[in-house]
């Protein structure tokens, strides 16, 4: 699991299921779903959650600008 | 030692935030086809906007071609020119308000084939502007016609066999061409498919803007990017073809500092 722990949330009905996120992020954190959103595209969802940093890749190259992305810390316990 | 066991919501709740989309862009969905470089360079340009602070101050010029509607996305102050007279319309408002950021931003079809004479009239005035030029090689929004900059042997609907360089001429290099022009301060070329593409990118920008600042002249920022409806291809095969073939006729770096 990586120290720095990341998350990404995807505006679902913004995303036009380019792929570009899903290819670009280096950790395979993110696939394009199965199910559809109101246009009809498959939007890029989350899956390998653990895995993610918050390297903010797939952020940069989204050319919908559909993706926020967090990051956090934990503590060491 | 193991670090504390942690689920994606409560990193959203306890993390910071990285990346967000910049408040300078609108909530409209963009019109773009999935996978087009345009959205990644609207976002950069407002991200550099909004960071130096001056959105109130800045006045976009718009062009004919699939960014026409860029007044829709674009939180600021925006005029729609007529096809390829973007850096005309920009001279003029540069000049009744000098104080005010301005910059066009247009593609290949608009300021390489019907604009060539007033982005090589504006570049050898120096007006004090800033070009943001999206070649994606091809007429996007009209259905893909060949463009001044299309490449030899490239297949568009106007050049089903692929473009002859005997009949149909070269690919126009207009940056390379208005970079020894004496009023233009920074001329470069960028891309925006690959995340490290796209930092450079944003240095870049921040670069024009802050010479339209010093009013130093003009600076073209050329960003090539993919048209994969254009192109017939899917946005990650695109974004390879563009990798491979694009960027060896139009390699990218600084032409002129």
């Amino acid at each position: 699991m990586p120290k720095v722990r990341g998350a990404v949330v995807i505006d679902i009905e913004a995303c036009k299921g380019c792929d570009l996120c899903v290819v670009a992020c280096p950790f395979d954190v993110l696939k394009l779903d199965t199910q559809v959103n109101a246009k009809g595209y498959n939007p890029a969802i989350p899956f390998n959650h653990d895995a993610c940093t918050g390297c903010k890749i797939c952020a940069l190259v989204c050319p919908d600008i559909c993706i926020t992305v967090y990051q956090y810390k934990p503590e060491k316990v | 030692m193991t670090t504390e066991v942690i689920t994606p919501e409560e990193i959203i709740k306890k993390g910071k935030i990285v990346f967000e989309k910049t408040k300078l862009m609108t909530d409209c969905t963009l019109s773009y086809c999935p996978g087009c470089g345009h959205g990644v360079a609207h976002r950069l340009v407002m991200e550099v906007v909004d960071e130096m602070g001056i959105g109130d101050n800045t006045i976009g010029v718009a062009p004919v071609g699939c960014s026409v509607l860029a007044y829709e996305f674009m939180n600021i102050d925006i005029q729609q020119a007529a096809h390829g007279r973007a850096p005309a319309v920009a001279t003029g408002i540069k000049r009744v308000f000098p104080e005010k950021y301005v910059f066009t931003y247009q593609g290949d079809g608009d300021l390489a084939a019907i604009g060539t004479s007033e982005t090589i009239h504006a570049c050898n005035r120096g007006e004090n502007i800033v070009i943001i030029f999206i070649n994606n090689g091809i007429y996007g929004m009209t259905g893909g016609q060949m463009a001044p900059t299309t490449l030899p042997g490239m297949k568009s609907s106007t050049s089903p066999y692929g473009r002859v360089v005997e009949s149909m001429g070269y690919p126009l290099k207009i940056t390379e061409m208005v970079a020894t022009l004496p009023g233009v301060a920074y001329a470069t070329r960028q891309a925006v498919h690959t995340a490290k593409l796209v930092t450079k990118t944003k240095k870049a920008i921040i670069k024009a803007f802050q010479n339209q600042k010093d009013k130093k002249g003009t600076s073209i920022i050329e960003i090539v990017a993919n048209c994969n409806s254009g192109w017939k291809m899917t946005p990650v095969e695109s974004n390879k073809w563009l990798d491979e073939n694009m960027l060896a006729y139009f390699p990218l770096g600084d032409i002129k500092k």
